[in-house]
This record gives structure tokens, C-alpha cells and sequence, in this order.
């Protein structure tokens, strides 16, 4: 193999995906030749809605639900919010105590700290060492005046997939909604709200081959959520502001595509995913794997290497032209612990090695054998400069 | 304004939260599923709509029966007429 000619092998989808050349394809014509404004009354604006109103339906069919209980939101992060402060304000009256547990991306943490703010109480579930929430735990701790609890289906740095149809039949026993952040399983995983029996779900286009700045909340028919953007009558009088056609319609595609391929790409990655955790197990002594072994996602591998500053280990990967993570996106920039790292129990030196590969569709089981040959010498070559490594060796 | 006391409805349209002027366009959507002499609940938190909605039935011809105050939002009747 000519690993050296390799270029640009990128593994971090959690953060982004490419957008696909079908949905380029299919979003071009709404950005100048279908340009009216959907909420108009003649042909060129009322044609435009009718295509809205058909993506709706294709985002329903992904995730199972009906083309009225879908809004089309902005991000992943714009329908976390909508959930749980949609959710909080509109039920403010009924109580003020909502459950997350605590490793929720940020933008649901932050919409909870905000209510905090606000004078909401909220619990933060702690999560086992895989990741995992206990359902007793949260069966507890549920009050009189819980109105949410918000638990993510799967988790982007460590894979961990919830057992949510569990913890939500606990919420709909005792009157309480259930939302769950599914931008990271939604085109990765079968996700269908009905067999969660989740009230509110998120999902993102930058997951699925949709660009980003796309996203959506799916919201249980007739469910009340104050909306965040006031407006006028887009989203059915739930969220204000000209609907940003070409990106619908992109994200709609991308949906058709994401059911279509669904299990081919499941049993794709999932040989990927085995081969990089096997490699790194017998290539790379003093590694964790994080998030659980079995219950993960399919193209999701998480490791935390001993001795080893993360953000190095990225920097010189990079030079290799191979493109991974140290968690989320947004954590890795801030130089910061992962929350979920220390939520999952990892001690603060070893939670600093931590790296993530997420694989697509587009990812080769070349890429993978490229990958672990860099990855041993990039590791071998930063623990030989590490006086951790030095003294933990004896050298 | 005219009140009315636990008034039986035969639909529920709930548009709490939800953002002006919906309360005029979707009173007349769901009306199309009722036969006439049946009453249609609307739910709305929108102080607007008390005035809004009375006229909109005078001008759209259907009957306003009245409204009644629930705990977090305001409950208006329309009967259908045609």
C-alpha cells in the first residue's frame, strides 16, 4: 500500500459532513430560479411552500413522524434550545424542574443553565462509566413538579447510545415530557420517535450530508412549546423568520438518502470501527477505549492514550493529513477537559489524551490501515518527548 | 365581549404559543371539518384574539358563542354556521 500518496482522510464527522452532490444538486434551483418567499400568495410564493411542505415530509419519514410535528429550525443547537426552553416556558405554570443528564451537548447544558437563571431548578443526571443513565436514577429523580427531562440519544464524543425508550417510557408513566438530542444517531442509527416514545427530538443537517445551518425539532402533535424567534406565520406561528428554502430542501434530500442507505452504511462502519478499535488494542498499550463497547455507534471509535496531550496528537495527525478530534467541535477549541470525560469518571491526566475518530460512509478500510500506521508512529513519537511516559517507563 | 360557562364543544383547536395572526387562519381550516350547529373550542394566550376573533366570525359569517378564561390561556367559541 502507498500510504504516503494518502491525502486528506478525514474522521471527524461528529463535526461535519460533506454535503452530498445529489443535495447540492437539488438545493441550487431555490437559490435563484424558485426565489419567492413561501409565505406569498401568488404562484412563484405559494409553489415554493408546497416544496417545504414535501421536505417536511421526508425529515418525518427519517425519523417516523408526521410532516406536522416537524419545525424547521436553523441547527442541531436551535432545536435543543427550542426544546428545552420552548418546553420550560410554556409549562412554567404546571412546574420548574428539569432533568439533563450531564454530559448533554452544550446547547442543551447552557439552555438549562440559562433557566437556572430563571429560576427553574434542574437536576444533572450523573451517567456510569460508560456513559450510560440509569433509569432508577432517573425514575427518582423525577418530583411533582418536573415538566422535562432532556437525555441525549447518543453521545458525539464517547458513541454511548442510550437506552431512551427505557428511560422515556419512565417519563410518559409519570406525566413528564422526554426529549432527546439525536443529532449524532439520526443517519447512523435506525431512529424512529415512535419505538422511543420521545415527545421532542433534534436532529441536525450537518450530520447527514446537508449543509449546515440546517436543522430540526420534531415536537408530539399539539405539544406546546413557546417559540424562541418571534414572527409571524412560518412553522405554523412556532418559529419567525423566511423559511431558508434551499437549506430545506437539502435537508430533505439528504433524508431521502440517509433511510436509503441506512443499513449498508451501519454494516460498512461497523467493520471500520472494529478494525480501529482492534488496532489500536494491539498496537497502542495504555489506551482506554471510551463509551461502551457494544452500545455505541457504528462509525463512532473514542480513545483516551496515555501520556499523550490530545490537541498534539491532532496537530500532528493533521500533518499526515488525517483529520480526527479530541471530543466535541466546540470543546476541543477551548483547551478544556471534556465534561463528559470527567462525567464518565476518566482521571483529569488521562482525560487529556483523549482522540475520536468518526467514520462516514465515504471512509475505506485503506484509510483505516493508513490511519493506525500514523497514528503508532505520531504516539510513539510524542510519548518518547513526554516525561510522563519517560518516567512511567523508567527511562 | 360575551362570556359562556363550561361550553360543550365538538373540536379543540389549541393555539397556545402559537404566534399572531394564526389565530385568523386556523379557526377557518378547521371549521371545513365540522358540520354546521357544531362548535369549535379555540385555546389561544394572545390578548388580540378576543377582539380578533369575534370580528373575524362577523365578517367570515359564522357565529361567536363566547369566551371563558382557563388558567393559563383564553377559551373561545365558534359555531359553525355555513
Amino acid at each position: 500500500m502507498k500510504s504516503l500518496d494518502m491525502k486528506n482522510v478525514y474522521m471527524d464527522h461528529a463535526s461535519a459532513t460533506p454535503v452530498r452532490e445529489e443535495v447540492i444538486e437539488a438545493m441550487l434551483p431555490y437559490f435563484d430560479r424558485h426565489f419567492g418567499n413561501p409565505s406569498t400568495v401568488y404562484d412563484m410564493g405559494s409553489k415554493v411552500k408546497q416544496v417545504i411542505e414535501e421536505h417536511r415530509a421526508k425529515v418525518a419519514k427519517l425519523i417516523s413522524a408526521k410532516s406536522q410535528e416537524i419545525i424547521f429550525t436553523s441547527s442541531g443547537a436551535e432545536a435543543n434550545n427550542l426544546a428545552v426552553k420552548g418546553v420550560a416556558l410554556s409549562l412554567q405554570k404546571k412546574g420548574r424542574h428539569i432533568i439533563i443528564s450531564a454530559i448533554e451537548h452544550h446547547s442543551v447544558l447552557n439552555s438549562a443553565r440559562f433557566l437556572e437563571r430563571m429560576d427553574f431548578e434542574v437536576t444533572f443526571l450523573p451517567v456510569d462509566e460508560y456513559g450510560l443513565v440509569d433509569s432508577g436514577r432517573l425514575s427518582r429523580a423525577i418530583r411533582s413538579d418536573t415538566i422535562l427531562v432532556s437525555i441525549m440519544h447518543a453521545n458525539n464524543e464517547i458513541g454511548t447510545i442510550q437506552p431512551i425508550s427505557e428511560l422515556s417510557a419512565i417519563c410518559r408513566e409519570k406525566g413528564v415530557l422526554f426529549h432527546t438530542d439525536a443529532v449524532a444517531s439520526v443517519g447512523n442509527i435506525p431512529v424512529d420517535v415512535n419505538a422511543l416514545n420521545v415527545d421532542l427530538l433534534s436532529l441536525s443537517g450537518v450530520s447527514i450530508g446537508a449543509p449546515k445551518g440546517i436543522g430540526a425539532l420534531y415536537f408530539r402533535n399539539n405539544l406546546r412549546l413557546m417559540p424562541l424567534i418571534h414572527g409571524g406565520i412560518q412553522e405554523s406561528g412556532r418559529r419567525g423568520g423566511t423559511e431558508n428554502v434551499p437549506y430545506i430542501v437539502g435537508l430533505g434530500k439528504a433524508s431521502v438518502l440517509a433511510v436509503e442507505e441506512l443499513f449498508d452504511k451501519m454494516n460498512h462502519l461497523e467493520k471500520l470501527r472494529s478494525l480501529i478499535i482492534s488496532g489500536v488494542r494491539e498496537r497502542i498499550e495504555h489506551v482506554k477505549l471510551t463509551g461502551h463497547p457494544d452500545k455505541r455507534l457504528p462509525g463512532h471509535a473514542s480513545f483516551c492514550i496515555e501520556a499523550i496531550e490530545g490537541e498534539a496528537l491532532i496537530y500532528m495527525l493533521n500533518q499526515h493529513g488525517i483529520y480526527s478530534n479530541t471530543g466535541s467541535a466546540c470543546a476541543s477549541k477551548a483547551l478544556k477537559t471534556s465534561p463528559v470525560l470527567v462525567a464518565i469518571g476518566t482521571p483529569p491526566d488521562l482525560a487529556q489524551g483523549s482522540i475520536v475518530f468518526t467514520m462516514d460512509s465515504s471512509n475505506k478500510i485503506e484509510e483505516i490501515e493508513y490511519v493506525m500506521e500514523k497514528l503508532c508512529l505520531v504516539v510513539e513519537k510524542l510519548r518518547s518527548l513526554s516525561p510522563l511516559w519517560r518516567s512511567k517507563e523508567g527511562i | 365581549m360575551k362570556f359562556v360557562d363550561k361550553q360543550p364543544s365538538d373540536d379543540t383547536l389549541d393555539l397556545v404559543c402559537r404566534m399572531c395572526p394564526l389565530h385568523l387562519l386556523e379557526p377557518g381550516d378547521r371549521l371545513k371539518c365540522l358540520k354546521r350547529g357544531q362548535v369549535l373550542e379555540v385555546l389561544t394566550d394572545y390578548d388580540g384574539a378576543l377582539e380578533d376573533i369575534p370580528e373575524w366570525c362577523q365578517k367570515f359569517g359564522q357565529e361567536f358563542m363566547g369566551m371563558e378564561e382557563d388558567e393559563d390561556c383564553y377559551k373561545l367559541y365558534i359555531k359553525k354556521v355555513k
